[in-house]
C-alpha cells in the first residue's frame, strides 16, 4: 500500500496539462488539465461526445495526445513500468457470459501486474486477492462462476480485480451504469476504503454520481475543454445536485451537449 | 520399435500402442491450448492452420524436405499472420481465418499436384494415420507436446487474463502481443504434432469440442480445463479402441466421440431440474 512522504502527498498520481487531441479535422479536446492527487476523490463528467472516453485513453496511454503532457504515477502513461500502481475497471467488461471463471479466477488476474506475470503466485498474492474480493463484499462468492452472479455483483468482481493489485490510483469508466442501488452502496463502501484506508486516488467518469455524492472531493465538467473543476458544493451554486437530485447531472450535462 | 508392453485388446500390439501414446499426448495438449482459443472466440483458428499446414506438406514434397518440418513453418508462419490481422483489425476473426483457410488448402493441391504427390499418401495427412506412427514420428510428438503443456500451465494465468479482456490486460502492462503470438505459435505446433493422429481436418475438433463440453461440466475455467483434457484424452482412447474393434477409421472415431461426449452431457444437463427452471422462467 502506498505511504508517501508529507512532502511526496501533494504530489499528483495524475496530472495532465495541455491536453488537445483531434479526429482528422475534428478538434475533440482542447487545452484539457487534470490533476488526482493521493487521497483525492474525482469524478470526470460530460455529455456524450464530450471527449471522456478520448481523454481517457490517453490518460492511460493507449492515445497520443496532439499537445500537451500526462504524467500517470511520476512517468508518461507509455513508459510506467510498475504498472500494477494503477488499477482500472474498464467500462463494459470484456468477459464473455460463456466463461467460465469464478470470482477469484477473474480476481488474482488482478494481482498479475504487481506480482509480475511470470512469477508463481505467493501467500501474500492469495492474500491481497482475498482482501481485495471482502472489500467489494465478495469472498463468500468466490468460488461461483461469473455467469451466475447479478450484474451488481459482477462489477464488484472487475472492481476487486483491480483493487487486487492494491493500486494507488484507480480509473473507473462508467463503472456503476445499470447496477441496483444495493450494489451501488457496496461500490461506494469499497471505494471510500480503498481511499481512507489506503490513501490511494480515484479518478471515476460517470454520469452517474448519486451513490458517491457525499464522498467526491472535485467534479470536473468536460465538453471538449474543462468547463468547471471543483467542489461539488460549488456546483450545487449553479442548481446542480449530485446526490438530492439524481437526474439533475445527467440533465445538466444533456443542456451542454 | 515391434515389442509391446503388456496391455490388453485392443492394444496388446506395438503399433496400437504408439497410436494410443500418440493419441494421449495429442489428447491432453490440444484441449489445453483450445480451451485459451475458445475463451479468445477463435475456436476455428485451428482448422485454418491446419489448412496452411496442408500448404506445408506440399511444400515440403516439392522441395524433398520432411514435410512435417515444412507444415510446421507454414502452420507458425499462418497462425503469426492470422494473429496480426486480427490484433490489427486490418480483418476480422473469422474473415482473416478464411483467407488462410482456402489459400492454405489451394496452394497444398496445386503445390502436391506439381511434386507429384497429390496420391493417396495425401489422405493420411488429412484424416490421420495414427497407426502408422513410428518412433521417431512419436519422439516429435511427445517432445511438442511436453514444450506446450509446459508453456501453457506456466503462463495459464496470465493467458487467461489476455485472452479474456484484452483492454484490461493492456493497461495493466501486460504483453499481451507477444502473449498472443505465442499462443499462435503454440496452435500451430499443436496442429502439426496432432496432424498424424487425427488429421490435419479434424485437429480442430479435438482443440474445441472436448473444451466446449468441458465448459458445461466444469464451473471455473480451472475445472474447464481439466475436464477438456480428461476428455480429449478419453475421446482419443475409445476412438483407437473402436477403430481396432470395428475397423473405423481412427481420426474419425475420435472426433466422433468428442462429439457424442457434448450431445450426452449437453442433454444431461438439459434435463437437470435446474435447466428446465431456467427454461421455463424465460420470457
Amino acid at each position: 500500500m502506498p505511504s508517501a512522504a508529507p512532502e511526496l502527498a501533494l504530489t499528483p498520481l495524475l496530472e495532465a496539462d495541455g491536453i488537445s487531441f483531434s479526429y482528422g479535422r475534428q478538434q475533440v479536446l482542447q487545452s484539457v488539465a487534470l490533476a488526482v492527487r493521493p487521497g483525492e476523490f474525482v469524478a470526470l463528467v460530460g455529455p456524450n461526445g464530450s471527449g471522456k472516453s478520448t481523454l481517457l485513453r490517453i490518460l492511460l496511454g493507449s492515445l497520443q495526445p496532439s499537445t500537451g503532457s500526462v504524467k500517470l504515477l511520476g512517468s508518461p502513461p507509455d513508459h510506467l513500468r510498475e504498472r500494477g500502481r494503477l488499477g482500472y475497471v474498464p467500462q463494459r467488461p470484456a468477459l464473455s457470459p460463456d466463461v467460465p471463471a469464478t470470482v477469484e479466477e477473474l480476481v488474482s488476474a488482478g494481482r498479475l501486474a504487481r506480482r509480475g506475470w511470470w512469477r508463481p503466485f505467493r501467500g501474500e498474492d492469495r492474500r491481497a486477492v482475498r482482501h481485495a474480493m471482502e472489500s467489494v463484499d465478495l469472498a463468500e462468492l468466490a468460488a461461483r462462476p461469473l455467469a451466475e452472479l447479478s450484474g451488481g455483483q459482477q462489477q464488484r468482481a472487475f472492481i476487486a480485480r483491480a483493487f487486487a493489485s492494491e493500486p494507488e490510483l484507480l480509473v473507473l469508466d462508467e463503472p456503476i451504469a445499470g447496477i441496483d442501488a444495493e450494489s451501488q452502496r457496496r461500490f461506494r463502501d469499497s471505494l471510500v476504503h480503498l481511499i481512507d484506508d489506503h490513501g490511494s486516488g480515484v479518478l471515476l467518469v460517470s454520469h452517474e454520481l448519486s451513490a458517491v455524492s457525499a464522498d467526491i472531493d472535485r467534479v470536473v465538467v468536460l465538453k471538449r475543454r474543462v468547463l468547471f473543476d471543483g467542489p461539488p458544493a460549488e456546483l450545487e451554486r449553479e442548481g446542480v445536485s449530485l446526490g438530492i437530485h439524481p437526474d439533475d447531472l445527467p440533465l445538466w450535462l444533456e443542456g451542454l451537449g | 520399435m515391434t515389442v509391446a508392453i503388456g496391455l490388453p485388446y485392443p492394444f496388446e500390439l506395438a503399433f496400437m500402442q504408439r497410436a494410443l501414446a500418440a493419441g494421449i499426448v495429442v489428447g491432453v495438449f490440444a484441449p489445453l491450448i483450445g480451451t485459451f482459443l475458445v475463451q479468445k472466440r477463435m475456436a476455428l483458428i485451428g482448422d485454418g492452420i491446419g489448412h496452411l499446414a496442408f500448404a506445408g506438406v506440399g511444400a515440403g514434397v516439392v522441395a524433398g524436405v520432411y514435410p512435417v518440418w515444412s507444415a510446421l513453418g507454414f502452420a507458425v508462419a499462418g497462425a503469426l499472420g492470422v494473429e496480426w490481422l486480427r490484433a490489427r483489425r486490418r480483418a476480422s476473426g473469422d474473415l482473416a481465418l478464411a483467407l488462410f483457410f482456402y489459400s492454405g488448402i489451394a496452394l497444398g493441391v496445386v503445390l502436391l499436384s506439381r511434386g507429384g504427390g497429390l496420391d493417396a499418401s495425401v489422405v493420411g495427412f488429412l484424416f490421420g494415420q495414427p497407426l502408422t506412427v513410428d518412433p521417431g514420428e512419436l519422439g516429435l510428438i511427445a517432445a511438442l507436446g511436453v514444450g506446450i503443456g509446459v508453456a501453457v500451465l506456466t503462463l495459464r494465468r496470465v493467458l487467461f487474463a489476455v485472452v479474456t479482456d484484452e483492454e484490461w490486460s493492456r493497461v495493466a502492462g501486460l504483453p499481451v502481443g507477444a502473449l498472443n503470438n505465442l499462443l499462435a505459435i503454440l496452435t500451430a505446433a499443436a496442429v502439426v504434432a496432432a496432424m498424424q493422429v487425427v488429421g490435419i481436418l479434424l485437429i480442430a475438433a479435438l482443440m474445441v469440442l472436448p473444451v466446449a463440453t468441458g465448459q458445461l461440466l466444469g464451473r471455473s475455467f480451472g475445472g474447464t480445463l481439466r475436464w477438456a483434457v480428461v476428455l480429449g484424452v478419453g475421446s482419443v482412447v475409445g476412438g483407437l479402441a473402436a477403430s481396432r474393434l470395428w475397423g473405423l477409421a481412427p481420426g474419425g472415431a475420435v472426433v466422433l466421440i468428442a462429439a457424442g461426449a457434448f450431445l450426452l452431457v449437453a442433454l444431461a444437463k438439459r434435463s437437470l431440474p435446474g435447466s428446465v427452471r431456467l427454461e421455463v422462467t424465460e420470457p
